[in-house]
C-alpha cells in the first residue's frame, strides 16, 4: 500500500514531487556510476588491489595506497570520534543552548565546516607537518582530516543526544544515577542510530578528501612501514592519475571503483557493529 | 507540546544533590577540553591564515580589493569582488537546491517509500557521500558541461557548477534530515493520522516544524561544505573571473582561486590568495551567526 | 567511595597507558635519520622525479627519496628555507632566482590544440594572438570551421601561460578567455569534449593523447608540426625545461642523486611520461 496514492483520482502534487527528486537522484547516481563502470572495469582485477603500482599508476596496483587511505582514514577517526562525542555531550547535556560557550562552540565549528579543503592543506601542513615536526606523514594527514570532520561529527551527535526523550533522563534521576552512567547506559545507545549518521559521513568526507591529503600526507605512493611515514591516499592518486598522467584514465576509473566498493563495504561493516551492539546492549532495532 | 528540557533536568538535580558523584566530576574534567579544543581549531585555522595574509592586506588595501580593474595579481591587479559574489551566489544556488530536494528526499524515506526502498535509497545517498570531488569533477567535465554545452556555450558555467555542487552536498542535507524526521515522537504522527490529515500533509505540516532543528543543523553543513568546495567547482565552473550575466556564464569561486593559483603564486600574489581564504572564512562566520541567532531554537531549556 | 581506586577507574587508567605507548610505538620509527631526500614542487615534474626515485632506491637500498607536490614556487620556497633537499620547477629559473641552480632533466614544448572535429590544419601566430585579444570570436573568420571559438586559457602563474604570453608578446589582462584550466591534462580533457574549443597544453600530453584516440589534434606553429622530434631537435618555436633546483651547492647524495636524474640511465623514464631527454 503506497501512502499518498488515492486510487481513482490523480495523485497529489506532494506524492508526485517526493517520488519524482529521488528517483531523479537514483538516476543522475546511476548515470554516474555507469559512466565511471564503463571507463574502469576492465583495469579490475584482483592484483590490482595488491600490487605496487608502476609507470606512474598506469600499471601495476594500487595495494600500498589502500594500506595508506585505511591507516589515514583510522587515524581520522580514533582521534576525532572520541573528541566528538565529549564535546557533543557536553553541548548537549551540560550547557544550556543559549549558554554563551556553547553558542561560541556551535559557531566556532559551523566555521570550521566552510574552511575550503585547500586551506585545511595548508594549514595542516604548517602545524602538524612543521610544526609538531611529523613531516609529510600519514599522521599528519589523519590529524587535519579529524578536523576536517569534528563539524560533522559534533552537530549531528549533539543533535542525536539532544533528541533522546526527556522521559529517560528522569527515569535515570530518580533511579539514582550519575551523568555519566546514564549517558552512557542509556541516552547513547538509544541515540546511536543518529550518531552513526555523523559517523558515515564523516568516513565518506575522509575517502572523499583530496587537497587537505596532498600537502600533508603526501604524494609518495610507496608501502608505509608506520604512521610516520608519507603515503599516498586513494583520492589524490585519482587526482593525479586522472589530471597529471597522460594516459591514466582507466587506471584512475578503476581506483575509483575500488574506492567506492571500499566504502561500500566499511558503512556496511559500521552499520552491522552498531546494530549488533545496539542488542547486546538490550535495544532492539525498533527504538 | 514535547519538548526536551535535558539539561533543565540535570541542572535541578545539581541544585538539590549536596555532592556531585566522582565519575561525573571526572567526566566534566574529560568533557570540557574536548569541547575547548573543538572549538579552537578554527581560531587556530584563523590564526595561520592572517598571519599569512597580513602582507597581502597591508600593500595591498581594502580598497584595491574591491575597486581594481580585475584580478590579475601578476600584474598588481587585485579585485576579488566578481569572486566574492559568484561564490556566494553559486553556494546559495547549490545549497537551496540541494536543501530542498534533501528535505523532500528524507520525506520520501521517512514517510512514502516502503522499508526496503527506503534502506536501499539511504545505501545510495550514503555512497554518493563518499565519492572524491575529483570524481565528481570528471563526470561533470566529461559528460555534463559537454551537456550545458550543447544549450549554450562555452559549457563550463554557473549551471553545471550549482548542479554538481548540489550533488556533492545533497547527502550530507539528506541524510540528516532523515535522521532528524525519523526522530519525531510517533505520537505526533499518530495524532496526525487520526485527524485524517494525508501522508504529505503530516509529513509538511507536523514532521518537518517538529525535526527543523536537525534540518536546519545538516543545511548549515551544507552550506559550509558548498562555500569551501574546490575540486569539482574548479573543473565545471569555467573559472573565468567576471559576474555572470546568465546561468550559462563561467565563474570563479573563492576556493577555486586558491587552488588554481597557489602552486605557483609567490610574495604578494601568495598573501593575496591567503586573503581570500580571510574572506571565505568572513563569508561563512557571517552566515553561521546569521543563522544562528536569527533560529530562537527555544524547543530546549 | 574516594580514596581508593575503583577497578573501573584502573582499568580505564591500564587502557589509557597501553594505548598511548602503542601509539608511541607506530611513530616512533619515523624519528629516524636515515639517508633520506625531499624533493617538493611542480606538480609536473612530480611523476617524473618520483619514478627516478623509485629507480634510484632500488639501485641504492637503505635510501630514502621522498616526491612531493605542492607547485614551483612551493620548491623554490621549500630549499631556499632548508624544508626540502631539491626542488622542482616547470621553467627555466626566473631573475630573482638568481641564487639557485637549476639542472634540466627533460624538455617539453608547448602547442595549440582543438578538436579533432574542427577542420581547421593551421592557425598563423597573429590569428592566435588576435583570437586570444577577443578581436576574432568565429571560426569562420580563420578557417573552414564554423561556429564560437571556446578559448581556454590557463591559470595565472602556470609556466604553460607564461611561456605562451612570453612568446606572443601578449600581457595576462589582455587575454579574453571562455574558460581557464589549472593542469595540462584538464587542458586536454576539455578540448577533447568542446567541438569549438582552441587551448594550448604541452607537447608530450598532446602527442600521447592524440595518438591513443583522444579527440584533439595538435596544430603547428610557424610551419612547425608539433612532434617530440621537433621538441627534441629544438625546432619548436615554444620550449621549456622541466628542472631541478639546488639552493646550495651540490654534495654527497644529493649530487648523487642529480647526476643519476641527468644520466641516460632515466632517458626511457623522461619518454615513458611523454618528455623529451636532454640528451
Amino acid at each position: 500500500m503506497i501512502s499518498g496514492l488515492r486510487p481513482g483520482r490523480l495523485p497529489h502534487p506532494g506524492t508526485v514531487l517526493v517520488w519524482s527528486v529521488p528517483l531523479a537522484i537514483c538516476a543522475v547516481f546511476a548515470w554516474m556510476l555507469g559512466d565511471i563502470l564503463l571507463h574502469g572495469l576492465d583495469h579490475l582485477s584482483f592484483s590490482f588491489l595488491i600490487e605496487e603500482p608502476r609507470k606512474s599508476g598506469r600499471a601495476g596496483g594500487i595495494g600500498p595506497i589502500l594500506v595508506a587511505t585505511c591507516l589515514i582514514v583510522t587515524i581520522c577517526l580514533t582521534v576525532s570520534l572520541p573528541i566528538s562525542l565529549g564535546a557533543a555531550v557536553l553541548l548537549s547535556e551540560f550547557l544550556r543552548h543559549a549558554d554563551r560557550s556553547g553558542r561560541a562552540i556551535r559557531i566556532s565549528l559551523d566555521m570550521l565546516a566552510g574552511i575550503p579543503s585547500i586551506v585545511f592543506g595548508i594549514v595542516g601542513n604548517a602545524v602538524f607537518c612543521r610544526f609538531f615536526g611529523f613531516g609529510y606523514s600519514i599522521m599528519a594527514g589523519g590529524l587535519t582530516l579529524a578536523c576536517m570532520v569534528l563539524p560533522v561529527l559534533i552537530r549531528t551527535t549533539e543533535q542525536a543526544i539532544g533528541d533522546v526523550p526527556e522521559a529517560y533522563r528522569l527515569g535515570a534521576v530518580a533511579l539514582g544515577f550519575s551523568k555519566l552512567r546514564t549517558i552512557r547506559r542509556i541516552l547513547i545507545p538509544i541515540a546511536a542510530p543518529s550518531i552513526l549518521v555523523g559517523a558515515l559521513l564523516a568516513v565518506g568526507r575522509s575517502f572523499a578528501e583530496t587537497a587537505a591529503l596532498l600537502f600533508t600526507s603526501g604524494y609518495v605512493d610507496r608501502m608505509p612501514s608506520s604512521l610516520g611515514d608519507p603515503g599516498r591516499a586513494l583520492s589524490i592518486h585519482i587526482l593525479d592519475l586522472a589530471m597529471n598522467i597522460p594516459g591514466g584514465d582507466a587506471a584512475a576509473y578503476g581506483s575509483a571503483l575500488v574506492l567506492i566498493g571500499l566504502l561500500f563495504f566499511i558503512n556496511g561493516a559500521i552499520q552491522c557493529i552498531t546494530l549488533v551492539w545496539r542488542r547486546t546492549a538490550g535495544l532492539t532495532a525498533a527504538i | 507540546m514535547i519538548s526536551s528540557k535535558s539539561s533543565s533536568t540535570f541542572r535541578f538535580v545539581d541544585r538539590i544533590s549536596k555532592a556531585e558523584p566522582w565519575e561525573d566530576r571526572l567526566l566534566r574534567m574529560i568533557l570540557w577540553p574536548a569541547g575547548v579544543l573543538a572549538g579552537t581549531v578554527s581560531l587556530a585555522i584563523v590564526l595561520v591564515i592572517t598571519i599569512e595574509a597580513g602582507p597581502g592586506l597591508g600593500e595591498i588595501g581594502v580598497v584595491r580589493l574591491l575597486a581594481d580593474p580585475s584580478w590579475h595579481p601578476a600584474n598588481g591587479r587585485f579585485n576579488l569582488l566578481p569572486i566574492i559574489v559568484d561564490t556566494v551566489l553559486v553556494a546559495a544556488l547549490a545549497t537551496s537546491l540541494a536543501a530542498a530536494a534533501g528535505i523532500l528526499s528524507a520525506i520520501f524515506c521517512t514517510s512514502f517509500a516502503p522499508r526496503m526502498l527506503a534502506t536501499c535509497f539511504t545505501r545510495m545517498i550514503e555512497l554518493l557521500a563518499g565519492i572524491p570531488s575529483v570524481v565528481f569533477g570528471l563526470w561533470g567535465m566529461t559528460v555534463l558541461v559537454p551537456a550545458v554545452a550543447a544549450l549554450a556555450p562555452p559549457g563550463p558555467s554557473l549551471l553545471a557548477a550549482t548542479l554538481v555542487l548540489t550533488l556533492m552536498i545533497l547527502p550530507t542535507v539528506t541524510l540528516v534530515a532523515t535522521s532528524s524526521l525519523s526522530r519525531v515522537p510517533a505520537s505526533l504522527l499518530i495524532g496526525g493520522k487520526a485527524l485524517g490529515l494525508s501522508a504529505w500533509s503530516i509529513a509538511t505540516k507536523i514532521a518537518l516544524p517538529a525535526a527543523r532543528r536537525g534540518i536546519a543543523t545538516g543545511v548549515v553543513l551544507a552550506l559550509g561544505r558548498a562555500l569551501g568546495e574546490t575540486m569539482a567547482v574548479l573543473m565545471v565552473s569555467g573559472n573565468i573571473v567576471q559576474i555572470p550575466g546568465s546561468l550559462f556564464d563561467p565563474i570563479r569561486t573563492l576556493p577555486a582561486t586558491i587552488a588554481l593559483e597557489i602552486p605557483y603564486a609567490e610574495g604578494l600574489h601568495r598573501a593575496s590568495l591567503f586573503v581570500c581564504a580571510l574572506v571565505l572564512m568572513a563569508i561563512v562566520l557571517t552566515t553561521v551567526c546569521f543563522i544562528e541567532l536569527f533560529q530562537p531554537e527555544s524547543a530546549r531549556d | 567511595m574516594m580514596g581508593r581506586a575503583v577497578p573501573a577507574q584502573r582499568r580505564c587508567r591500564g587502557l589509557a597507558l597501553s594505548v598511548g605507548v602503542f601509539l608511541a610505538a607506530l611513530i616512533a620509527p619515523a624519528v629516524r635519520a636515515d639517508d633520506k631526500l625531499l624533493l617538493t614542487g611542480s606538480s609536473t615534474v612530480a611523476p617524473l622525479a618520483a619514478e627516478i626515485a623509485k629507480r634510484y632506491e632500488s639501485l641504492h637500498p637503505g635510501v630514502r627519496v621522498d616526491v612531493q607536490m605542492g607547485g614551483s614556487a612551493r620548491g623554490v620556497t621549500d630549499i631556499r628555507h632548508g624544508l626540502a633537499d631539491i626542488g622542482m620547477v616547470s621553467r627555466a629559473l626566473k631573475a630573482d632566482e638568481a641564487d639557485l641552480t637549476a639542472y634540466t632533466i627533460a624538455f617539453d614544448g608547448v602547442t595549440m590544440i582543438v578538436n579533432k572535429v574542427n577542420p581547421i590544419t593551421t592557425l598563423t601566430e597573429e590569428q592566435i594572438v588576435a583570437i586570444y585579444t577577443g578581436k576574432i570570436r568565429e571560426w569562420s573568420a580563420v578557417g573552414p570551421g564554423k561556429g564560437q571559438i571556446v578559448i581556454e586559457n590557463k591559470a595565472e602563474g602556470r609556466s604553460t601561460l607564461e611561456l605562451f604570453l612570453d612568446h606572443f608578446k601578449l600581457s595576462s589582462p589582455e587575454i579574453k578567455a571562455d574558460v581557464v584550466v589549472g593542469d595540462n591534462e584538464e587542458a586536454l580533457k576539455f578540448v577533447s569534449v568542446s567541438p569549438n574549443a582552441l587551448g594550448y597544453v604541452s607537447i608530450g600530453g598532446a602527442v600521447y593523447a592524440a595518438d591513443s584516440g583522444v579527440p584533439i589534434k595538435a596544430l603547428p606553429l610557424d610551419g612547425v608540426e608539433p612532434t617530440i622530434e621537433a621538441v627534441a631537435t629544438r625546432k619548436f618555436p615554444i620550449l621549456r625545461e622541466l628542472n631541478l633546483v639546488l639552493a646550495r651547492p651540490p654534495e654527497g647524495r644529493v649530487k648523487d642523486f642529480i647526476n643519476y636524474a641527468q644520466s641516460g640511465e632515466v632517458y626511457d623514464l623522461v619518454k615513458e611520461l611523454f618528455y623529451v631527454p636532454i640528451r
